[in-house]
Formats: C-alpha cells, sequence, structure tokens
C-alpha cells in the first residue's frame, strides 16, 4: 500500500467517524427537542382533553379524547352555583383594556424619551420603572385595601386599574424603548430632507414602523393585567371579579367536588385566545419579552 | 444583551438622533442637552406622576401605617383598644413572633396563628425560590441550547415553549391541581398513590414543578436570547484549535451568556419571592406552603397597620437579594436595558 492510499484510508474513517458523531448529534437534538414539545405541550393538552370530556368520566385516563361533549363549556358559563365566568370574563377584558390604553398612552411617550433623548438622570429614571415593575404586589395591597376601604372603592373597577397600572407600565415603558431604540431613525430625518415637518415624518414615517412595536407591546400588557391574580383577589367582588379570581374559586354543585372539568372548561376558553395571538405574533412576542424580560 | 435581539437587528445601535452624539463634544453639545432635557421631562413627566401615584404612595403609606397599633377588639379580653403610635413592635412582634398578651406586654404567639409563622413563612418563600429558580435556570438553559441548533421544527420547539408562558398563573393552578389530584393522570402516569396536596414535601413539590413547567420557557427565551449574541466564528475558531464541546461550554458559551443569564436569574428571583397565585390556589398555603405574600393577604382582614408592617419587611427583603444580585453577582439590569455594553457610552 502506497502512502496515498494509506492516507486516504484514513480520511474516509475521519470522515466516516465525523458523519456519525454528527448523525448522533442531530438524533439527541431531535429527542431533546421531542421532550421539551412533551413538557410543554402535555399539561395543556390535559387541560383541552378534560375540557371535552363527560363530568362522569372526569378521572378518565386515556391519553385520547373520550367521551367528548361541549357540556362543560356550557357548565362554565352556568351561573347556578354562584359562578359568574361570563361577567368575569368581561370583567377581564373591561380592566385588561383600560389598563393597556392607559399605559400605552401614558408609556409611548416616556418610551421616546428614553430611546431617543439624552439628559441627565436617564439611568436613574430607566433604574426606577425597571425597579417599579419588579415591586411587589404585596407590598401595595395592605395600604390599597385600607385607602378603597375607607373611600368605598372595594370591588369597584378602579380598584383594579389602578393597582394593574403599577406593573404593566413599567412592562409598557421598557419594552417600547427596547423596540424604539433598534428603529431606523435616520429615515425620520431622510424625510425631513426630502421636504416634510417633522409632524409629518413622525406621522408618515415613524408610526407606520412603530406600529408593529406598539401592538405587540400592547399584547404583552393585555396578557399581565389578565394574569393578575394577587390584587384582584382581594380588591374584587363578585360583579367586579377578573376571569383568574372566577376560576380560582370556581365552585360546583357539591361543595366537596370540584367541577374539574368546567374549570379545565373555563380555562381553555380563557387560554385559547392567548396562546393564538402569542402564537401568531410568535416572533414580536419573544422580541418583545426578552427585551422587556419579564413574565 | 437581551436587548439587541430585535426582530431586525440594526446594524449600529440607534444614536438616539442627534448627529452631535457622534463627534467630539463641541460647545454646543450641553445646550443641547440640555433642551433635550426639557423635552424629556415633558416626555417623562405623565409617567413617573402614574407611578408616583400607584407606587411611591403605597409604599409610603404602607410605612406610615406599619408605625401605627391595630384598633379593634382585643381577641382575649374583648376590650376595644385603641390604634396610635406603635414604634416598632409590629415589627418586632412578626420578627420575633409575639402576640399581644392579656394583660399587655407581648407572649410567644400559640402555634396555627398567624403570629407564630413569619419564620416558616419566610423559609417557605426561600425554599421556593432557591429550588425554582435552580430548575428552572438548568432546564432553561438546556432548552435554550436545543433552540439555538438548527434542526427542522426548530420553530415549532420555539412556539411550544410560548404556550405554558400564556396561560395564567390562576389557570396553570388549577391545571396541576387537576393533574395531581389524587384520581389524576399525575399518580396515573408514574404509578403513584401520592396525596400531593396531603403533606408538606409532596405539596411543596407540586408548587414547585407547577411553577418550573410555567416560568421555564421564560428562562430559556432569555438565555437563547443570549445565546444568539455569541456569533459563530468564535466556536469554529475553538473547534479548529482542538477545543472539546465541555471545553467550548465552559470557556465560551457560559462566560459570554453570562450578563443575559445573570438577569434572568434576577427577574426569576425577585419573582419567585413574591410568589402567591400558585399556592394560594394550588394548596391553599397548607402543608408548610404559606408564602410570606400570603401571609400578608391573610392578614390583612385581621390588622391593617401588622399588615403593612409584614408586608415592609417582604419588600425589604425582595429590595435586599436584589441589591445582592446588583452588587455582588454582576447583574447589570440598566446596563442590559440601555446597551450601554454596546461601547457607546
Amino acid at each position: 500500500m502506497t502512502a496515498a492510499t494509506e492516507l486516504r484510508a484514513e480520511q474516509d474513517r475521519g470522515r466516516k467517524a465525523a458523519q456519525n458523531r454528527e448523525k448522533w448529534a442531530s438524533v439527541r437534538t431531535y429527542v431533546s427537542a421531542a421532550v421539551i414539545l412533551f413538557w410543554c405541550l402535555a399539561p395543556a393538552y390535559w387541560m383541552v382533553v378534560t375540557a371535552f370530556r363527560d363530568v362522569g368520566y372526569t378521572y378518565d385516563t386515556s391519553l385520547l379524547p373520550t367521551h367528548i361533549t361541549l357540556d362543560n363549556f356550557r357548565t362554565a358559563f352556568d351561573t347556578s352555583f354562584g359562578n359568574r365566568f361570563g361577567q368575569a370574563l368581561l370583567n377581564s377584558v373591561f380592566i385588561g383594556v383600560t389598563v393597556t390604553v392607559i399605559s400605552l398612552v401614558l408609556g409611548v411617550f416616556a418610551a421616546y424619551a428614553l430611546a431617543r433623548l439624552n439628559f441627565r438622570f436617564k439611568y436613574f429614571v430607566l433604574g426606577f420603572i425597571l425597579g417599579a415593575s419588579m415591586f411587589p404586589g404585596v407590598a401595595l395591597i395592605t395600604p390599597l385595601f385600607q385607602l378603597f376601604t375607607n373611600i368605598g372603592w372595594i370591588g369597584t373597577y378602579q380598584a383594579l386599574i389602578i393597582p394593574n397600572i403599577s406593573f404593566v407600565l413599567p412592562l409598557t415603558v421598557y419594552t417600547m424603548t427596547s423596540f424604539f431604540r433598534e428603529m431606523p431613525w435616520e429615515l425620520e430625518e431622510a424625510a425631513r430632507v426630502d421636504g416634510c415637518t417633522q409632524g409629518q415624518a413622525f406621522r408618515r414615517v415613524i408610526m407606520p414602523l412603530a406600529a408593529p412595536a406598539i401592538f405587540t407591546t400592547a399584547i404583552l400588557a393585555f396578557i399581565s393585567s389578565w394574569n393578575e391574580f394577587l390584587i384582584a383577589s382581594q380588591l374584587s367582588n363578585d360583579a367586579t371579579q377578573p376571569v383568574t379570581v372566577a376560576i380560582a374559586n370556581f365552585a360546583g354543585a357539591q361543595p366537596q367536588q370540584i367541577p374539574y372539568t368546567a374549570i379545565m372548561a373555563a380555562g381553555t376558553i380563557v387560554t385559547i385566545p392567548l396562546v393564538i395571538l402569542v402564537l401568531v405574533f410568535q416572533r414580536k412576542i419573544v422580541a418583545g419579552l426578552t427585551a422587556g424580560a419579564v413574565k | 444583551m437581551a436587548t439587541e435581539l430585535g426582530p431586525t437587528p440594526v446594524k449600529e445601535p440607534a444614536s438616539g438622533g442627534t448627529p452631535i452624539h457622534h463627534g467630539p463634544k463641541g460647545v454646543g453639545e450641553d445646550n443641547a442637552i440640555a433642551s433635550q432635557g426639557k423635552w424629556a421631562s415633558w416626555l417623562l413627566a405623565p409617567t413617573i406622576v402614574a407611578l408616583a401615584i400607584v407606587i411611591v404612595y403605597p409604599i409610603i403609606s404602607a410605612i406610615v401605617m406599619s408605625f401605627q397599633k391595630d384598633a379593634g377588639l382585643d381577641p382575649v379580653t374583648g376590650l376595644f383598644t385603641e390604634g396610635g403610635p406603635a414604634g416598632f413592635s409590629n415589627y418586632t412582634n412578626w420578627l420575633f413572633q409575639q402576640c399581644a398578651a392579656p394583660g399587655g406586654g407581648t407572649v410567644a404567639c400559640p402555634p396555627g396563628t398567624l403570629g407564630s409563622q413569619f419564620w416558616s413563612a419566610t423559609g417557605t418563600t426561600f425554599y421556593f425560590t432557591i429550588v425554582t429558580v435552580t430548575l428552572e435556570t438548568i432546564l432553561g438553559f438546556w432548552m435554550a441550547i436545543i433552540m439555538a441548533r438548527t434542526f427542522r421544527g426548530r420553530s415549532l420547539v420555539r412556539a411550544a415553549v410560548l404556550v405554558p408562558w400564556a396561560i395564567p398563573t390562576a389557570v396553570t393552578a388549577q391545571l396541576w391541581l387537576f393533574i395531581f389530584a389524587f384520581e389524576g393522570i399525575g399518580n396515573k402516569l408514574f404509578n403513584t398513590t401520592i396525596l400531593w396536596t396531603g403533606s408538606e414535601i409532596p405539596a411543596r413539590w407540586a408548587v414547585i414543578i407547577a411553577d418550573t413547567w410555567k416560568t421555564t420557557p421564560f428562562m430559556a427565551l432569555l438565555i437563547l436570547a443570549g445565546l444568539q449574541m455569541i456569533p459563530a466564528e468564535v466556536y469554529e475558531a475553538a473547534k479548529v484549535d482542538g477545543a472539546s464541546a465541555w471545553q467550548r461550554f465552559r470557556m465560551i458559551t457560559l462566560p459570554l451568556v453570562k450578563p443575559a443569564l445573570m438577569v434572568a436569574i434576577l427577574f426569576r428571583t425577585l419573582d419567585a419571592l413574591r410568589m402567591f397565585d400558585l399556592p394560594y390556589i394550588l394548596t391553599e398555603g397548607s402543608n408548610n406552603t404559606t408564602t410570606l405574600s400570603i401571609l400578608v393577604v391573610n392578614q390583612i382582614r385581621q390588622g391593617f397597620n401588622s399588615a403593612a408592617a409584614l408586608s415592609t419587611i417582604t419588600f425589604i427583603i425582595i429590595f435586599m437579594v436584589a441589591f445582592i444580585f446588583v452588587r455582588f453577582l454582576g447583574a447589570n439590569v440598566v446596563e442590559q436595558q440601555t446597551g450601554a455594553g454596546k461601547g457607546k457610552k
């Protein structure tokens, strides 16, 4: 055997080993991906399966959908056991939309200033806003409970909207700040060179570009308000409670028996719209999440 | 560098629209900053005022309340006790687990009362925080590494991790309560007969598992954002130099992802320290799953001022943990947020 053929054989062996390694690496990747998919989706899948399962088969553990029915969704909206899920849905939408609109209107100006302007105390302001978003809700609940008791606001919508602003507004500001920072502001200059006024440049060039960022921020803001539980569980009443409280307190016909199928139906109703929204705007949401870095 | 992970990465960080910013410091700069400062204060004013009303005012009022005695019927003597200045007694009562004694003065709180639960609630809160954040960091890192690879179906995985995140915590709690029901799927799948909410260790782990499920995706996405900042050439170079996979992970991935990782851990830690929804709904705080937040909420209806003292203590604990993170562990949140690390200071 000549040295050349020996070398070639050596190279072949090396290539084969490398190919094998690659194959195994890719198998491992797929197995890991399958495990992640299972871990993330299986519990959610179980919620949906249970939501469609006849209440008599609540503890049926067959993994595929069985005894399919829509009754649980009717039960979820049934008010005869004192549940007010339909009303709670409307409350959550109302509270969420109000909080989101207020936070966006206030926050968009602050985010513009933080992203575009140079001024003293910028780091201080950013730190303050970040700190505010990490602020424990439990530190607000006691003084607000006393204040709202004194002025008769317990159970009113404003008593639920105002505390929500305390964590939605900071989240809005810094999510939008990081979106704004990445926008091509040179285009504004360019538009002005081409004869636009500052107002026109903002309306015609910047607004269309900023719209997706603002929309994504709105989704994140709405979700965090929609998920709020602590403050709502203490400051709302039967008429104003949001869905999180309604689901947590969901009562069945017998006090001893938790009506799981109806609860899972209610859970599915409050979750599915969010999941669809999140999946449709996935890329933007992830960008906003990692920029803002909030649950 | 989480902030840089935009949908459309821009080559250069937006300059703030100030041409002078790039040039050497000129005479006009101070003026420009002054005029921008004026603009900025007008733009920021609404947000700052709103936050002052919804956050600063309640904190101050909580602190004022915490130095007042709770007025109300004395549970022992049945006499009405007046409020009035309390000094630090609300605080010391919590810290030393003292309750009001019939003849004035204090005695150790009897077991079962809220006053006797401060240290156990603190312990529970830290237990949950340390265990969940550790689990979430390890799992999140692993998920992020997988999601950073290129393979078919990657976008499916990236979409799937958003599902637990999008489900409200109250729903998550009910879902896991059902999974952990005695006849539920959890026991069935693992062929166990555990009464999950019936005793301390299973109850705590039910909360931990539910929390890990819900929040690992957030961690994974933050770490993924950090991983994507690392240029592929660095890995190629290390490979050429003969670094093993483990060496590449330890010498390249870890140090370069550390800033993003620290911020993710900080956020998750602060979030876990105020954990409320999951244990409140899942275990109702029984079997040593009462966190500090639950204790505050339970105390509110038994006395505002005492609850205010407890919530202030909770706030101070969380603040101290945040301070330790930022000061000693190098979690530079503001710099992450402002992208000052991009060399444009």
